[in-house]
Order: C-alpha cells, then structure tokens, then sequence
C-alpha cells in the first residue's frame, strides 16, 4: 500500500514537473516584449505621419480644402492626428487587446495627457533630451506588470507645430518641425 | 428524537417545502415582485418586473449586466460624445482612478434598487464624487478655487457623460448671443420623402397618390362608421396612398397569410415609422412594450396625471388618434390629456403656448410655434438615402436626463446659449412653463470670458 502511495505521488510530481516546464518552454518562445513594442510602434508610427502629412498637412494647411478641429463634428471638420491616434487606442481597448497605447507630452493641450506614472515620466524626459532614442521599462500598475516603451513624437508637418503653438490651452508655444512634442506609451502585460 | 422535537422538524420542513413552492411559483409566474430588492430607480421603475431586461443571465456577472445597460444606454453615450467612455479607464495608466472610482462599470455610479442613496439622474455616489479624479482642477482652472465639488454637476456646469453643449469651446462659440434669435423658426419637418426614403416603406403596393373614397380597401366583413371614414379621409394618409390594410393587416406568428387586425399596435407603425416607433419603445412611453410587458398607463407614472386616464394605455395612437393622426393634436392636446403637473397646466399661459396658438390659427407662419412637442419630441436631422430629413425624436425622455440636454436640440433653436443655460437652471421657471425670464445667473460663461482675456492679456505682454 505504501509503495503504491509513494508510486502516485512521484507520479504527480513527475507530470506536474514535466507540465511546467513545457509550460516554461511555451513562454520562452513568445515573442520578446521589446520587440512586439517595437513593431507595433512601427505601425502606429507610420499611420500618424501618414494621416499627418497626406491628410491634414496638404488639405487643411496647404489646400485649404477642409479645416481640421478638435471640435470636428460640430464644425464638420477633419479629425485631428492626435484624436485619430486616441480613438484608435479606445477601440483597440473596447475589442479587449492585451496592450494599451496613449500618446502623452511634457507639453499636452488636455493636461490630463501629461504624463503620472513614473516611466512616463523618465520616459517623457529621457526621450525629449535624448533625441532619437527610445525608453524602455518596466512598471507595475493596478497589481499587474508591464513593459513600458516610450517612442518619441515628432513635428513632422507645419501643421503639428503651427496648432500647438497657437492653441489656447497649450503651455508652450515655441515648437519646431522635427522637434519632440511628446511621445507613445505603450504597455504589454508581462 | 423526542415527539417535541419531531414536531419541530416537521413543521420546518412544511415552511420550507411551502417557501421553496412559492418563490418557484413567483419565478415562474408573472408578477416576480417578491424578488424586488428594493425601489427601483425613476429610469427603469416601469420594467421593473421584465428582471432578465437587466439580468440577462441568471448566472452572469457584471460583465454581464454592464453589458445589458449598454444595450439600452450604448447608443446614446456614443451620440453624446461620452465625456468619461469606458475606454478612458481600462488603460492601465488609470489604474489609480480605478482603484478610487471603478468607472468601468455603470453600476459603480448608478446602483439599482436603491432610492435611499439615489440622487438626480440615478446617480447613487455622494454628490462630490469628481473630487476623487479632479481635486487639483483649480491648478489649471484658479476660477474654480474654493468652489465645492457638489456644485460640479450644478446646472449649466458639467455633466459626467454629456457636454456637448457646456464644453468650453462652445461656450466662447456663444458668449454674446442675444436672448432671442432675430430667426425664430423652426426647420420643417420631412414627412412623405422621409418615409418613402426608408428602405422598407411598401412603395409598390402603396405608391404615393392621393386615394379616393371608394377606394378604401377595408373588407366588407369588417365594420366601420362615418367618423372613422371621414377621420381617415380628412389624414395625411389618405393623402399619402395609405389604404386601410397598410395599417390593419398584419403577418401574425404561424399565420401564413396576413390577417386583418381591428387594433393594431406600434409594429404597425413602425413599418413605415420606424425611426419615431424606436424612439418611442426607448422613452417612458413606449419602454413597457419594448420588454413585452402590457403598456403603460398614465396611473403608473410616478408624475402627476390627470385621474380620468390613469388606466389608458399608451401607445402610437394614444397620441396621435386612430384614423386622423393629426399631427398638431399630437403636438399639445394629446400631452395635456395626461400629464397634470405644474409645469404642463402652466403651458396655456406662457409666450411659447401664445407662439402656438398664433401658428394653429393662421395667425403666424408654419414652425413659428413652440409646442410641448417643440421642447420633449424635438426634431432632429437625420441622413437618410443620401439626403438630410428632419424627424421628430420620439424618445421624450432623452433630451431630459439631464435638462442641458436641451440646450442644442431645442432652446438655442431660438434663444442665445447664456439665456438658455440660466432658464435650464430655474427651478421656478420650470414650473411656469418658461412664463417670464430667468431668475438665476449661472456664472460658466463669464468664467470662460475671463479665462480668455487673461490668456489674450498674457499673449500681448
């Protein structure tokens, strides 16, 4: 009887030993956290100079075919960059992605896209007085730990230094074209 | 076991067996009161008793019943541009607000079944509840240093889900508007083309002409009278080529052809109305039926209504009348035959009422008159097959929750955005249906007037 309790049990061990460590070895063969960041930051990247430069900049800057407002339902107006860029962040949210995307700034219009958590803060600094590079980290919020990267936004277009240094409620009103204005967070549960 | 104790244990098992019965009978009956945990709200009183409306699966969680108020409520937060949409708070960087107000979930702020805790707008949070996110709004707003987070919500302030007409922006759109537009019309409404514009309007069997009298398709079996004939005959219907079987025969469940129906209900409508049937089934009059539950009577409102009608059921043609659906009646009569609070006896005797009675009788040109309808079914534009219709919003209740709701669809169709915000606010105007001007001076305006010329003076230095 006992020989056949200790039989069970190495038996148990043995299986949950072996389960693990294939469970370990699924793990290790996902894809590094640096590079999904990475590449979906490529994408985001790509979109926003896109609609930028082809949408905004040439239609509403240098066309002047259609105005661009923050306030683009009532004054039947394009949607501008940093909008599209938000409510594709909340739909990619409401279809219940893993990763989360914002786009934040030293220097934001709405104040409530300044930077809180402390990687956004490091990251915002970092990337604004070392041009060209990225920040990455790791952070726990909410009881849950995340990869953090923060990229760069750049002035790509007149249009982005020309409205957030006009704009009312912006607290710097000296950008320049290729200049940082703020950069994309992007979190990945680990 | 003694004999006393024997007794004991029967008689438990009798109470139990005759509980287990009866709360099997209340679930499976009609009337599921018993099961109320409490009063429900004004919003949801009226279905109260359809519990799967809500709980749409006995074993779900809250995922569950976050998703049922979005069935009802989703649309209208996305038209209303959601100040505070979920998305806002399932980004990991509001982990902290989350942690302090779970916005995610509608029931953290509006909790069914609890009137001890229920404030305005079924909100069931104490009425500071924006000092848990904003405590530091006077860093950017120094004007609203010192002013109490209760008065927040205060009318003509904010609102949590909708602000489209106090956001800032819009605010210096209509800083110096006077209190009365020069223009004072309303846009018309769309009637035949948006009706033959809906896809499923019968064009074929039905096709746009004026019908004769002899040409009214009622079968010979069904009665009839002079006053019906001559109620259809004086429509817009008949005007329209909408015979008697486009309403009366309907398609019935295991009918394989349709069959003629003596009263029919909203469905009937809707093939035709469909925009206005929904609006209806979303309102306080049409909710009951929307959950298969028998219509609303006027004795069930929680608002004071006329004792003479309390058991009337409400339905399309409580308003608009059988036969005649005459528009203007709809507009005013129809309302004041039900509802008898102060605001709607005060109607006769206010300028809007004088606008009315002025257009009705030739007095004034069409759409000059403001009538309940004006106000609680304002029209709306809506695109349909390519072109721009104006419709009346049949969902009275929607533009009421809350009142500033008003401010766009209604009050600023002919009065400045400053006189319409201070009228919204007065209780007492309120009362006496808009009757002289407003009592009370809200301050947003003149905050956003100031906060602009500091802006400017600090440009020019």
């Amino acid at each position: 009887m006992k020989l056949k309790n200790v039989v069970l049990v190495s038996g148990i061990i043995s299986s949950s030993l072996l389960l693990s460590a294939c469970g370990g070895e699924e793990k290790s063969s996902g894809i590094d956290p640096k590079v999904m960041a990475d590449s979906l930051h490529s994408v985001m990247e790509a979109d926003r100079t896109v609609y930028t430069k082809l949408i905004i900049n040439r239609l509403a800057k240098d066309e002047k075919v259609i105005k661009a407002s923050e306030h683009w339902k009532d004054d039947k107006a394009l949607v501008l960059p940093a909008q599209m860029f938000r409510y594709g962040a909340e739909r990619v949210a409401e279809k219940g992605a893993p990763f989360s995307y914002s786009l934040l700034s030293l220097w934001p219009v709405n104040k409530q896209n300044k930077p809180k958590t402390d990687a956004e803060v490091s990251g915002l600094n970092y990337i604004a007085e070392n041009p060209g590079k990225n920040f990455y980290s790791e952070e726990e919020l909410g009881g849950i730990k995340y990869f953090t990267a923060v990229y760069p936004d750049i002035a790509v277009a007149p249009a982005c230094t020309s409205c957030h240094n006009k704009h009312k409620d912006s607290p710097r009103t000296d950008f320049k074209m290729g200049e940082v204005m703020g950069g994309v967070v992007i979190r990945i549960p680990l | 076991m003694s004999s006393g104790n024997r007794a004991w244990w029967g008689l438990w098992l009798i109470l139990s067996a005759g509980t287990g019965i009866f709360l099997t009978m209340q679930l499976t009956g009609e009337d599921k009161s018993v099961f109320l945990p409490g009063k429900t709200s004004n919003g949801h009183y009226q279905i109260e008793l359809a519990c799967s409306a809500c709980h749409t699966d006995p074993l779900g969680g809250g995922e569950v019943l976050q998703q049922a108020c979005m069935n009802c409520h989703g649309e209208e937060l996305e038209v209303a541009d959601d100040s505070h949409p979920k998305s806002k708070f399932t980004n990991p960087r509001n982990a902290d607000r989350v942690k302090k107000l779970d916005a995610r979930k509608c029931v953290t702020c509006h909790t069914e079944h609890r009137e001890d805790i229920t404030l305005e707008m079924g909100v069931t949070l104490p009425a500071d509840f924006c000092f848990k996110c904003h405590s530091d709004v006077a860093e950017n707003r120094p004007s609203h240093q010192g002013m109490a987070f209760t008065t927040c919500a205060s009318a003509g302030c904010h609102n949590f889900h909708d602000n489209r007409g106090l956001y800032e922006d819009f605010l210096i759109k209509h800083l110096d508007e006077p209190d009365l537009h020069d223009e004072l019309k309303l846009n018309p409404l769309s009637l035949a083309d948006a009706y033959l514009a809906t896809d499923s309007y019968p064009t074929e069997r039905y096709p746009y002409r004026v019908l004769g009298d002899s040409e009214a398709d009622r079968p010979e079996s069904v009665r009839s009278d002079a006053r019906i004939m001559q109620d259809w005959m004086d429509s817009s219907h008949r005007k329209a080529g909408v015979n008697c079987s486009a309403c009366h025969e309907q398609r019935l469940d295991g009918e394989a052809a349709p069959v003629w129906v003596d009263r029919p209900g909203h469905q009937a409508c809707s093939a035709c109305h469909g925009g206005q049937a929904t609006g209806f089934l979303a309102g306080k009059h049409g909710m009951r039926l929307a959950q298969n539950l028998p219509a609303m009577v006027p004795g069930q409102a929680r608002s004071k209504m006329k004792k003479n009608v309390h058991e009337r059921e409400v339905g399309c043609v409580s308003c608009h009348g059988a036969h005649r659906f005459e528009r203007a009646h709809a507009a005013v009569d129809a309302c004041l035959g039900c509802h008898d609070d102060q605001h709607s006896l005060a109607y006769k005797d206010s300028p809007h009422f004088d606008l009315w009675y002025r257009e009705t009788n030739g007095l004034a040109e069409k759409n000059t008159g403001v009538s309940c309808a004006t106000c609680h079914l304002p029209r709306k534009t809506v695109r349909l097959d390519g072109k721009d219709m104006v419709m009346a919003e049949h969902n009275q209740n929607d533009n009421l929750r809350p009142n500033e709701k008003m401010l766009r669809s209604v009050c600023m169709q002919c009065h400045g955005l400053r006189f319409s915000i201070d009228a919204l606010a007065d209780e007492n105007l309120i009362g006496n249906n808009f009757s002289e001007k407003p009592g009370v001076y809200i301050e947003s305006l003149d905050l956003v007037k100031k906060r602009l010329d500091l802006k400017k003076d600090i440009q020019d230095l």
